[in-house]
């Protein structure tokens, strides 16, 4: 079976199409994220590993019911809680509910939050909870939240260097520069859904974040490697013709394997339960945009470049014909 | 031409059975359930999904460096009475400022002779200033005061470490964590009732003896109107139950020396007894040095109170009857519980400082099941998934990459045996994106082979071709993923952690599986087919 055979594509001819396809989700992200901002503090709703405060997830005997848990913590004098139904996916309803605590300012009240949680829902709701119910608890002072914070955004910037670094050392510094701006377009895109969908960043959605950096930067080497084999093949070939084919040639196995990760995350999102959620749900995202990335912004990036250089008067790097002049 | 694999046979077939032998290493039996017993006990479940706790303290080195200088300041004053050197006090002026000591009044013209005692005696651990105003500074050195704080870090992590050993947690993680910041991980697989262990662990059990300067007072307010309104900087208020001998809960407040007779590390032993009174007690033995000092003091006040300070409260008030030198009891409302737990902690020796929690995580064990559970279940249909649409997609070639993808995850799963490594919920989704990724060097290679033979080159040739193209791009994509799985273990915490790991090896593994087994599997192939025929693919 195959399903794409000598395909002939003209990818750079639609480069606009593909700058306004960016444009309008990165400055919806960017916009979102803003609005984040004025309100929370933060581009992004964050997490509790991130925000700090306490998190406590119950499991009730039955099917639980929000507002009556609402009223039980108003009646203990229990502020600022949020309550939220959990299921999987895959589920029509569960007895899993999430009950946060926002941020702690002093590290010595920390512990108190989960017994406030759980007295007032003894006292006012369910007299038979025990510490059998209590699925998870998460408790972050702001030291550690800060930290946590610190450390993820090094560790995406690291990411990206190390990968800036090692593209430079392989194939030249525009390969580098172009794929490291192809996985900040993806980022920024990526970060920009959990905006708009309002849901929390946590330390696993920084983790897949990192994953999708290594695997938009796969993407995008698996097309810069035909590009610079066809480079070497035909040396009097202009750019864009050059790069429209190694797109066209790899376009079967970058539909493919993106189409195999796609399923595999996409079980992960189904059946991976809750505590993945966020995880798999970066990813989701990410392969799409990761994929669509390394031909419509990276490879474009390329000629672009040349174009640029050329038209300063500039010698070209990349070693193939000077695009002839139109006209 | 036929290419001779049987050593090559041989060498995949090794590594198949060593990996294998990692995951269940020698199973007690063949039916599913002992072979699942034995892949748990190969392979180490994080917490998130075996459920239990996670902790990140803080220790409050402040309060050791405090304790030292306090230390110092009274061996100051033991030096300048011997030295028949008078002074008005010796002090510490800022409590925010633990690391200062201040020698002040003495008296005009001794300045020289105080200060070649202060030279001779502390230089090596403070910067002594001042002398021309009567009054002199010592400041621990910033050297000292670094290695003092290491040190009770250290001596913080051994204590938690034999505490939690008494409560019979397999596996404890408690080590320190990050960067210079005085904090430790705990991590105690199985435990889900927090509140225990964490008193156990928090219960400073600081135990003291200091002389009382004034008290019971009924309130802060007459405990500070018996020394003019404001506690002096050598002594301290402290509360404590009312009525000790009785038990009473009421409030009281005691003024005592800040500077304790005891403290605790000066316990050498300590069990839990009964007194003459027939009251609940711990019964301590003192190290040969504290005997020495608690000997001098006691044989100097007999008639005086001494308070018995524990965990910030004073616990039990008594009169010296007389000189003591190196064991005693310690009596008062006590419970059977407390007296044990206070002997075990004299015994286990005092946490040098008081800590704090900064994160205090537990999963519960049903959720960690209903991880496993859920993981499984992703990556089994991840897995379906993808060996169904390559079969399809592939056909004889198709097998090919299953086989690889099989080894793939079997390198993976007995790598994690082998290792110890942490196998944790993100780790799973680390091994579902291994098979995602991973069939992507099989997709790369295939379809430069399929190239290739639209190209009309000859099926042993094609797949030469085939994987020595492909060979580039895949060390390539591989080597930046694997640096995006580096900085993400050297940054990331356990869970996340997992995930790194399992990643990588994956990938690493995926070198193997996907470049060298296949390869071997397409020779086996191409010797089987007849002059003429072509690679299924």
């Amino acid at each position: 079976m195959e399903l794409f055979r000598s395909v002939n594509v003209d990818w750079l001819g639609k480069k606009w199409y593909f700058l306004g396809f960016s444009l309008i989700f990165s400055i919806a992200g960017i916009v979102s994220m803003s609005m984040h901002w004025a309100k929370i503090g933060s581009p992004v709703p964050l997490g509790v590993d991130f925000r700090g405060g306490t998190q406590i997830q119950v499991q009730f005997n039955q099917s639980p019911d929000i507002n009556k848990i609402r009223q039980a913590m108003d009646a203990s004098g229990i502020r600022d809680s949020s309550i939220q139904p959990i299921r999987n996916v895959d589920q029509a309803s569960s007895n899993d509910v999430l009950i946060s605590l926002p941020e702690q300012t002093n590290e010595s009240s920390l512990d108190a939050g989960r017994e406030q949680i759980m007295d007032a829902l003894r006292a006012h709701y369910d007299s038979t909870l025990g510490t059998q119910n209590i699925r998870n608890v998460t408790v972050v002072g702001p030291t550690v939240g800060r930290q946590l914070e610190k450390q993820a955004g090094l560790a995406t910037l690291y990411s990206m260097a190390g990968m800036l670094v090692y593209l430079w050392f392989r194939f030249q510094l525009i390969y580098g520069v172009a794929a490291v701006v192809a996985c900040f377009h993806d980022t920024l895109i990526t970060v920009g859904f959990f905006a708009l969908t309002n849901q929390e960043i946590s330390l696993t959605v920084i983790a897949a974040i990192l994953t999708l950096i290594g695997y938009s930067m796969n993407d995008t080497i698996v097309v810069f490697d035909r590009i610079r084999e066809n480079l070497r093949l035909s040396r009097r070939e202009a750019l864009p013709d050059v790069v429209n084919r190694s797109i066209n040639q790899t376009l079967s196995r970058t539909v493919l394997t993106s189409g195999l990760t796609f399923i595999t995350v996409l079980s992960l999102y189904v059946f991976g339960g809750q505590v993945l959620r966020g995880f798999s749900f970066a990813l989701v995202v990410g392969i799409l945009i990761g994929t669509y990335s390394s031909i419509a912004v990276a490879a474009p990036m390329l000629v672009a470049w040349q174009d640029w250089r050329a038209s300063k008067g500039k010698d070209v790097v990349l070693p193939a014909a000077k695009r002839p002049k139109v006209g | 031409m036929k290419k001779n694999l049987k050593g090559r046979i041989a060498l995949i077939i090794a590594v198949l059975v060593i990996f294998i032998y990692g995951i269940f290493g020698t199973p007690s039996g063949l039916s599913g359930s002992a072979l699942l017993g034995s892949i748990t006990k190969r392979i180490h479940l994080g917490l998130d999904l075996q459920g239990g706790a996670h902790l990140i303290l803080q220790v409050q080195v402040i309060e050791a460096v405090s304790a030292e200088t306090d230390d110092a300041a009274g061996r100051i004053q033991q030096d300048l009475k011997a030295a028949k050197l008078t002074y008005s006090q010796v002090i510490k002026p800022d409590p925010k400022k633990p690391e200062t000591i201040a020698v002040q009044g003495i008296a005009p013209g001794k300045a020289t002779d105080v200060r070649s005692i202060l030279d001779s005696k502390y230089s090596n651990e403070y910067d002594v200033s001042g002398g021309t105003d009567n009054n002199f500074t010592l400041t621990m050195k910033p050297s000292v005061e670094q290695a003092l704080e290491k040190k009770t870090v250290q001596q913080a992590i051994e204590t938690i470490r034999d505490r939690v050993d008494t409560l019979g947690v397999s596996e404890p993680v408690i080590q320190e964590y990050g960067l210079g910041d005085n904090q430790i991980l705990v991590e105690l697989p199985g435990v889900e009732d927090l509140d225990r262990v964490k008193s156990l662990i928090q219960e400073t059990a600081r135990l003291e003896i200091h002389p009382v300067v004034g008290g019971p007072f009924g309130d802060e307010q007459a405990a500070l109107a018996s020394v003019g309104g404001a506690v002096p900087p050598d002594q301290m208020m402290i509360h404590g139950s009312g009525a000790l001998a009785t038990g009473s809960d009421a409030d009281s407040v005691y003024i005592l020396q800040r500077v304790p007779v005891v403290a605790g590390s000066d316990f050498r032993s300590a069990d839990p007894g009964t007194s003459e009174n027939g009251l609940r007690d711990v019964r301590f033995t003192l190290t040969n040095e504290a005997g020495d000092k608690f000997y001098e003091y006691t044989s100097g006040n007999v008639g005086k109170a001494m308070a018995v300070v524990l965990g910030g409260r004073v616990r039990e008030v008594a009169n010296i009857k007389s000189a003591i030198r190196d064991s005693g009891e310690i009596e008062g409302s006590f419970s059977t519980d407390e007296v044990e737990a206070l002997s075990k902690m004299l015994r286990t020796g005092a946490l040098p400082a008081s800590l704090i929690y900064l994160e205090d995580r537990t999963v519960g064990a049903s959720l960690g099941a209903d991880s496993i559970k859920e993981g499984v279940t992703a990556a089994v249909v991840g897995v379906l998934l993808v060996m169904g649409f390559m079969l399809i997609y592939y056909r004889g070639s198709g097998i090919n990459a299953d086989l690889a993808l099989f080894l793939n995850l079997v390198i993976l799963l007995g790598f994690m045996g082998f290792s110890g490594a942490t196998l944790t919920l993100p780790g799973i989704a680390g091994v579902i994106l291994t098979i995602g990724m991973g069939v992507d060097s099989n997709v790369l290679i295939f379809e430069r082979i399929r190239e290739e033979v639209r190209a009309g080159k000859a099926p042993s040739a094609a797949v030469e071709q085939g994987f020595a193209h492909a060979w580039v791009t895949i060390i390539d994509t591989h080597v930046t993923t694997i640096v995006s799985a580096a900085i993400l273990f050297l940054f990331g915490t356990g869970p996340v952690k997992g995930f790194a790991v399992t990643l990588t090896f994956g990938l690493a593994a995926n070198l193997f599986t996907a470049v060298y087994v296949s390869r071997v599997i397409f020779e086996a192939h191409l010797n089987k087919l007849q002059p003429g025929e072509l690679v299924s693919i």
